[in-house]
């Protein structure tokens, strides 16, 4: 037992060290932006007392290393900075009425909308598709076989935003059963809101499926080839029984592993889909900010971004690591 | 509430058909193993597949329009997609008998073996080649050209607000829509086509000179890809093109090839991982020994010696990683910060047209147009992967 907890604490420590080296790439990044931040908030108005008055504000007088450990000390106690956008400094050029939004305030609801939507569209993804890998498996090279493949293989290549109409013009334009936008408000009832969001998750959910579809139909088969398959075979137990008692417990880490992975994909798929439906979540957040240039904002999307992206990729690694005896007791 | 009822009971309908339709088996074959053996799911799905069926050809010959001369959209999007599935289908077989006829003896072989997926795929990529290279003579108009009217309706019949000349319409600053369509493929798939290229050339090169050099060099080039892998792609690929934004200023036309560049650094580490496990195996070989022993210098090792060995899994990674960089890219420019106007492209056509999507029970054409643009983008990487997984399928022959 304590050989796994040392590894997961490797493990741990690994992910913690590089989510700190993304967050140096992810300032410097943006640190190679041209000119001034203040000159640019401000643009025409720009008066020398403004422009410095901001810097000032801004900390932009200090030296990049002083910032770097200012913003990431912030963000280690959740306070992401104040949000670029123009009516926020909107008192340096005279007019006092501007009233700051932190970025933390900006994002945090949005950020449990799309846990939201996350969480509905692995609710529904995740047992479809291995259940769908599994009958695939069960009925191997039939016509079912086939047609699981091609249709999951097509709805994977396909772009996201391309699903989503499909889906809007079937589901919401021509049969209306589900809304096409996707205004979340809050106070809303669950019901409501999980009709609101069911779009974009079956979209999701469409994305997602075949790859841990195809994983979970090609673990099963990769065991059914082992004697303990065939015994199990001999003493006539039925295929279906077979699969589930016997194949599918030693094939669980790759499924584990897939699954983790591919909701570690939803992270990135969810930004086009958000924007489809005017779904009122980060990754929407993320592209307005980036088309208004608002650099706090962005910055603290992408780190939230990355660290969930680096935590499910670390989970999928434990998971492996704990189903798997072999990894469990390293030689 | 209603439809979940009413989904239950077909649910309930279909396993007592089920049921039946094995017991008759059972009845009327005097038990054949096929009827005994069969489980209640499997019955199920027979069931299932042929009602599904049943409704589809009952639907197809649903009348298109209303008594009142409206059309009825849901059945002619349906018409539509059969009617284009099965043409697809149809040339796919062709080609493929036509491959199987002509050619030399290897090709023939290899024709012979491909399955109809991979058939279509090879004719769609080559159906798009062929678009994109000669887009200049194919197109009736140029990608920018502004007509006097505007947001003409598709259809090309003036009493309905079309426009003969314009097969497509026009969009909402009177540009061909159709010219566009077919200028996408050039503009789309070639930028696609050279980030991905570019992508190789960059992390191939890196890829083998890790696996040749290894020590130190190997090291920290590994790393550094550890860390640019751990941001999402498409989430580093906005936030560089936020700079890039600020960077290219009012120049948009610098803004596409800083979007390339970007995407193709993004991109190329994936390459260099699998060209540098690639490579670590062939280094070890003793041909490479023995051209290190001939005093070979390194341009030597990796392109005569490594590269033609790597070749069979980077091509079929080039086909993958082509998928992703034309999906990356239209994502982009669906979002509106990938390639710039004027060049016509299918992400930014789909964003455009976007709203029309909602008249579609009033004007069935309107409302396909984004999505034949957004189907252009799934056509063509829907094919590759067809390909890719037959190649893949191919030299690996998966268990069982």
């Amino acid at each position: 037992m304590n050989s796994v907890l040392k590894i997961i604490l490797q493990r741990l420590a690994l992910g913690l060290l590089t989510l700190f080296i993304v967050s140096i790439v992810i300032f410097t990044a943006v640190n190679m932006l041209p000119g001034d931040f203040a000159e640019a908030i401000l643009g025409q108005g720009a008066t020398p007392e403004a422009v410095a008055s901001i810097r000032r504000d801004l900390g932009l007088d200090q030296h990049p290393i002083v910032r770097y450990f200012d913003w990431l000390s912030g963000a280690l106690r959740g306070d992401l900075g104040n949000s670029f956008a123009q009516a926020n400094f909107a008192s340096f050029v005279g007019d006092d009425s501007g009233v700051r939004v932190s970025v933390a305030q900006q994002i945090a609801p949005r950020f449990a909308n799309t846990m939201f939507l996350a969480g509905v569209t692995a609710a529904i993804a995740v047992p479809f598709a291995v259940m769908l890998g599994i009958l695939a498996a069960l009925y191997r090279n039939s016509v079912f076989d086939k047609v699981a493949n091609i249709s999951t293989l097509t709805s994977i290549s396909s772009p996201e935003f391309f699903l989503a109409y499909v889906l809007i013009l079937f589901l919401a334009v021509l049969n209306p059963v589900l809304p096409s936008l996707s205004n979340i408000y809050e106070g809303m009832g669950f019901g409501e809101r999980l009709q609101k969001t069911m779009l974009p998750a079956l979209t999701l959910t469409l994305v997602v499926t075949a790859h841990m579809m195809r994983m979970t139909r090609a673990a099963i088969i990769n065991l059914l080839a082992s004697p303990y398959i065939e015994m199990a075979r001999l003493k006539g137990i039925k295929p279906m029984r077979v699969i589930i008692k016997h194949a599918l417990p030693n094939a669980l880490a790759p499924i584990i592993n897939v699954v983790a992975l591919n909701l570690a994909y939803l992270i990135t798929g969810v930004v086009v889909v958000e924007v489809v439906f005017v779904y009122p979540g980060i990754g929407q957040l993320f592209v307005d900010s980036v088309k208004i240039r608002d650099i706090p904002v962005v910055q603290a999307c992408c780190l939230i971004f990355a660290a969930a992206y680096i935590l499910l990729n670390l989970t999928a690694d434990i998971l492996s690591i704990l189903s798997n005896p072999r990894l469990r007791h390293p030689k | 509430m209603m439809t979940l009822f009413w989904i239950a009971a077909g649910f309930a309908a279909l396993l007592a058909a089920g049921w039946v339709m094995r017991f008759a088996g059972q009845m009327a074959t005097g038990n054949k193993p096929a009827f005994r053996d069969m489980s209640l799911a499997v019955a199920f799905g027979y069931v299932l597949g042929v009602a599904v069926i049943v409704f589809a050809v009952w639907y197809y010959f649903q009348p298109a329009v209303t008594e009142q001369g409206m059309a009825v959209a849901g059945v002619l999007f349906f018409r539509w997609a059969v009617q284009g599935f099965a043409i697809f289908a149809i040339v796919a077989w062709i080609f493929r008998f036509f491959g199987r006829m002509v050619g030399s003896a290897g090709t023939k072989k290899l024709f012979r073996q491909m399955p109809l997926t991979a058939a279509f795929g090879l004719l769609v990529i080559l159906i798009y080649a062929v678009l994109a290279i000669f887009a200049g003579a194919i197109a009736p108009y140029g990608q920018a050209e502004v007509f006097d009217q505007v947001n003409a309706l598709p259809g090309g019949n003036a009493a309905t607000g079309g426009n003969p000349a314009h097969l497509l319409g026009t969009d909402q600053i009177g540009r061909d829509l159709l010219s566009r369509l077919i200028y996408g493929a050039q503009n789309t798939v070639g930028i696609a086509f050279a980030t991905t290229c570019l992508a190789f050339f960059l992390g191939g090169t890196f890829g083998f000179l890790a696996a040749v050099a290894q020590g130190w060099f190997d090291q920290i080039l590994s790393r550094s890809v550890d860390v640019l892998m751990a941001i999402p792609s498409l989430i580093f690929a906005l936030l560089l093109m936020t700079i890039a934004s600020a960077w290219a200023g009012s120049e948009k036309w610098l803004l596409t090839i800083y979007m390339v560049l970007i995407i193709a650094v993004i991109d190329s580490t994936r390459v260099f991982r699998l060209a540098r496990a690639v490579g670590m195996n062939i280094v070890v070989m003793d041909y490479i020994e023995a051209a290190k022993l001939r005093g070979e210098g390194l341009p030597y090792l990796i392109f005569r010696e490594i590269l033609p060995n790597a070749m069979a899994p980077l091509l079929a990674e080039f086909g993958l990683r082509f998928c992703f960089v034309f999906l990356t890219i239209a994502s982009l420019s669906f979002l509106g910060v990938g390639i710039q106007p004027p060049l016509a492209d299918w992400g930014t056509m789909v964003r455009d047209l976007a709203q029309f999507i909602n008249f579609a029970a009033f004007s069935p054409l309107t409302a396909a147009l984004p999505l034949m643009a957004a189907g252009a983008i799934a056509l063509l990487t829907v094919a590759v992967n067809f390909v890719v997984d037959w190649m893949l399928q191919r030299s690996s022959g998966l268990k069982e």
